[in-house]
């Protein structure tokens, strides 16, 4: 305010500024105008094809390792209780995890964990089976091991009770709970299955191994390796029930991993695919590793009495090349 | 401008040892300075009242007192830790360590500082005439409070410490000066406000609800932090995470993984929570903060219903204050410092129950008018909350009143707004309402972003009560954690095993109803089972029937003939009544997203006896 006064009372108050003045403001207005008109220019929209072009996507890899005629495609060992040998013996069968797990290689395993159920209940993947499975891979070579799934249920309860978070941990993996910045887009390129956000670590990962149980579906009959596809993608996926063989096969074709160790140490055999009931269990002492998904989700189908032909994304799987129903053109090993 | 003319007029004539400068800052005058303007003052002002001359330099404060104002900071600090770690734990978070077997508690009392809340306490006193559980520790703070006076406010209550903060940091610095003498001196008529709240309150508890608890402070705190800043604070981050990514550029990208790890293990959880109506929330919240730039410690000395009952009982506190009013000089230091606004200065009676125990004033107190001790002489102090007694019959009144006539719309026995969903393990609405302190320690620790605060659903009187909203997140079938916080019982404790119903029958929030028109299987044809799947009831109370259908291809035939007519098997699900627990797991993950197919209401809620459909339980045993 005083500063204004001081002006109204100097007679010598100019009307126009000085040249340095007006050169100064001239200056600071074409400034203005080209910075404005440099950063529309250069960032210009013209097709308005902006936003699909800048949404990032990633690819996975082909998880597989090169066949070998000398050993067999699928291990099935049934004998004695103990989840841990069980597991040990299927794999060894296959040829040992050195043939699958390089020196260094970063290994992501995906166990079913979708639900807030306790190992008795079968709705979850054996805790034991995962602990064996991350132990194998460590003994194999690999540099860092992940447990990671998206559960239905509430995800820390899920892991929690499974018991999947404790047996994982202690066998040194690292496990990871999906968190909504842990997952990327990428594109699924399926039939019905476009786009879909998936867990970071299956894009990271050097190799993947599928560690599904086998149980009861209500809308699929069965499920197993295939299906457990489906805890690797986040978004809404409630809407892929809608046709869930087509779904459960885009995703199956899409993700190829490099061993597939089905749990059917106890399976669900009813009210899947979240029991909560130990009378819907039933005890089978079985694990399977194999390098076929659909031989394998076939054998473990007619493990928990359900007829493979019944189960429609088998068949489909099958007419895409994933793998064959047909054991008998399966070399099985018995151990 | 108008405050500081207003501030003049109150100051006293003769000379002060502060000046302050035209920026507002305060700073005491150099001795000759003093000297100098004094002798000016006596030759101009010669009826001037005779003041003590101010001692140069100022006398330093008591060593102990600088020490314990140290204590206070570090206390202040503490507490404040304390309760945000308490808040950001109030959310269940697994472990790797924990057996599978082991039953989902929380590790310790997230609710602690409601456990120490005597206002909590009160309020469910006077409306149940019993202390529930933990409240039994609010004695500790009457007990401190007893001794000495309102150390709760001053040392403890981190809603205080938020304001001290806030007052310190928001006035301009122009307002740091003789704007904030003047804003320090007691206004009764604004600290009045606090007791009228109170009693209202208490009424309003003796008539049967603890709406009161919507001015506790922990309440505040938890719904604004918990319920809105936190939600927003989750979301900003995802957004910068989201941003760094895009970067393309490595480093950035795996800094943000990890930060986001980081916060969602120890601040919030993996995924974003929403509270309906948080931004009003927020907003309230935001506006009592920013009153700290005009009057600092706003809250603590206006509002805060707490203070308020803390106040009443400082008057039996053993430790207080004495003035030597005759070595005042008017300085107005220990003013200019006050957090209570409880007339330290000289020349006025010290009001106790206004003060928080901070001891600033003795600490700033350039001569030896103010001591702190035990069992002051009682002569410059008033100890009793200045209250306008017709004021305070109002508006107990007020409280008295207002919850019969709330309740005259037959809310409690029918409840016409069918989503008042209320969390499992609530009591009866009329019990509940007696007991609900609206604190959102429930919705704060429900896993699945559940429960939220009503807006209208629970009618007026419910505001900010917790209901469940299933299209946000549906009831966890096996947690207890809401029963588990609830300082007040409003909530009771449950176990699983009453949960789900061993040996009686399960509790039950609502029923689900199918909307067929809108459900996949039955409107389109289209196969769908997600309801029944996530059906945590065993047998599920979903089921499901096979059926044929016809349905019209969507596209002609290839000779141009109209669109073929096929047969689809479907399955197509219904609820059944006895077996649905209410959860919303089923309305949670209908695909059908903006009106789901199938949705829950409070119906057949079991803690009701009027809110019922079915003449036969659940005989789940």
């Amino acid at each position: 305010m005083r500063e204004r006064t001081k002006n109204r009372n100097d007679k010598a108050m100019k009307e126009s500024p000085s040249r340095r003045e007006a050169l100064k403001r001239i200056g600071a207005t074409a400034a203005v105008a080209v910075g404005a008109g440099a950063l529309a220019t250069l960032r210009w929209d013209r097709h308005g094809q902006a936003r699909e072009a800048s949404s990032q996507r990633h690819a996975i890899k082909d998880f597989r390792v090169p066949p070998r005629t000398d050993l067999p495609t699928m291990a099935v060992a049934k004998r004695g209780t103990d989840p841990n040998s069980l597991t040990r013996a299927a794999i060894d069968a296959l040829g040992g995890m050195s043939r699958f797990v390089a020196k260094g290689d970063v290994v992501t395993i995906k166990p079913n964990v979708g639900w807030d159920r306790s190992p008795m209940h079968a709705a979850n993947t054996n805790p034991e089976v995962v602990a064996s499975v991350v132990r194998a891979c460590y003994e194999a070579g690999a540099k860092h091991v992940i447990v990671t799934d998206y559960s239905c249920n509430e995800v820390q309860r899920s892991f929690q009770r499974s018991g999947i978070w404790k047996a994982a941990y202690e066998a040194g993996a690292e496990v990871l709970l999906p968190a909504e910045h842990q997952f990327r887009t990428v594109a699924v390129g399926g039939t019905v299955l476009g786009e879909w956000p998936v867990l970071r670590p299956i894009i990271d990962a050097d190799k993947v191994i599928n560690v599904p149980i086998a149980k009861h579906h209500s809308l699929a009959r069965f499920t197993g390796c295939m299906k457990n596809w489906y805890g690797l993608i986040g978004g809404r996926r409630n809407r892929l029930h809608q046709d869930i063989n087509t779904s459960i096969a885009d995703l199956a074709a899409f993700i190829r991993p490099t061993l597939t160790i089905i749990d059917a140490v106890r399976v669900l055999v009813r009210n899947g695919p979240q029991g909560g009931n130990i009378d819907d269990t039933r005890e089978m002492n079985t694990v399977i590793a194999t390098l076929d998904e659909i031989a394998g989700d076939t054998y473990a189908c007619e493990l928990i009495g359900e007829n493979p032909e019944r189960v429609g994304y088998l068949r489909l799987g099958q007419q895409r090349g994933i793998g064959t129903m047909n054991l008998k053109q399966v070399q099985i090993r018995e151990v | 401008m108008g405050s500081s003319s207003h501030d003049q007029k109150q100051e006293p004539s003769h000379v002060r040892p502060i000046a302050i400068d035209d920026k507002g800052r305060v700073h005491l005058r150099q001795a000759s300075e003093l000297s100098e303007s004094a002798a000016v003052s006596a030759d101009k002002k010669t009826q001037a009242p005779k003041r003590r001359r101010p001692s140069s330099p100022p006398k330093p404060a008591r060593k102990v007192i600088l020490m314990l104002r140290w204590a206070r900071r570090i206390s202040q600090g503490l507490f404040l830790t304390i309760f945000l770690v308490l808040l950001f734990e109030t959310t269940f978070r697994g472990s790797f360590s924990a057996d599978p077997q082991a039953t989902v508690r929380l590790r310790g009392p997230v609710e602690a500082f409601f456990l120490f809340d005597p206002f909590a306490a009160l309020l469910t006193f006077l409306s149940t005439f019993t202390v529930y559980r933990g409240l039994l520790w609010s004695l500790v703070v009457i007990a401190l409070t007893l001794v000495f006076g309102r150390v709760f406010c001053g040392w403890i209550c981190p809603m205080g410490t938020i304001n001290h903060i806030l007052g310190w940091l928001l006035p301009s610095r122009r307002g740091k000066g003789g704007k904030r003498i003047a804003a320090n001196r007691t206004s009764p008529v604004r600290q009045r406000v606090k007791v009228y709240l109170l009693l209202a309150s208490m009424a309003a508890a003796v008539a049967g609800s603890a709406i009161g608890g919507i001015f506790d402070p922990f309440s505040l705190l938890v719904r604004s932090i918990g319920l809105s800043f936190m939600p927003a604070g989750q979301y900003i981050a995802r957004q910068t995470h989201e941003r760094l990514e895009q970067s393309g550029v490595r480093a950035l990208s795996t800094m943000a993984d990890g930060v986001s790890d980081a916060l969602a293990n120890v601040v919030w959880q993996p995924s974003q929570f929403f509270y309906h109506g948080g931004w009003i929330i927020g907003v309230l919240f935001i506006a009592v903060l920013f009153m700290n730039r005009f009057i600092p410690r706003f809250w603590c000395r206006v509002l805060c219903p707490l203070g308020a009952l803390l106040g009443f009982l400082s008057r039996y506190a053993l430790f207080g204050m004495i003035k030597r009013h005759d070595q005042c000089t008017d300085c107005n230091l220990c003013l200019l410092h006050c957090q209570g606004a409880d007339s330290p200065q000289g020349g006025v009676k010290w009001r106790q129950d206004e003060c928080h125990m901070c001891l600033n004033c003795e600490s700033a107190c350039p001569e030896d008018v103010i001591e702190f001790r035990f069992l002051p002489g009682r002569e410059s102090t008033i100890s009793k909350p200045d209250t306008v007694r017709r004021t305070a019959l109002a508006s107990t009144a007020a409280g008295l009143v207002a919850i019969p006539t709330l309740r005259a719309t037959g809310l409690l026995s029918i409840p016409f707004d069918a989503k008042r969903i209320r969390p499992p393990g609530s009591i009866a609405e009329k019990e509940f309402l007696d007991r609900c302190i609206r604190c959102g320690e429930c919705m704060k620790v429900c896993p699945n972003n559940a429960l939220h605060p009503a807006l209208g659903e629970a009618g007026l009187e419910g505001l900010w009560t917790p209901v469940l909203i299933p299209r946000i997140g549906y009831c966890e079938e096996s947690c207890v954690l809401c029963g588990q916080v609830c300082p007040t019982g409003a909530i009771r404790r449950f176990t699983e095993q009453e949960r789900r119903g061993q040996g009686q029958p399960p509790i039950k929030i609502g029923t689900a109803f199918y909307d067929f028109g809108r459900c996949l299987p039955w409107a389109m044809q289209t196969p769908c089972i997600v309801c029944e799947e996530f059906c945590p009831t065993s047998p599920k109370a979903i089921w499901l029937e096979d059926v044929e259908d016809v349905k019209r291809e969507s596209k002609h035939g290839d000779d141009g003939s109209p669109p073929a007519m096929t047969t689809v098997k479907l399955q197509r699900p219904r609820v059944d009544p006895m077996l649905c627990i209410g959860c919303g797991a089923c309305e949670k993950v209908c695909p059908v997203v903006d009106e789901p197919a199938i949705r829950v209401t409070s119906v057949g809620e079991s803690r009701s006896n009027t809110n019922v459909i079915l003449l036969r339980e659940n005989p789940k045993g």
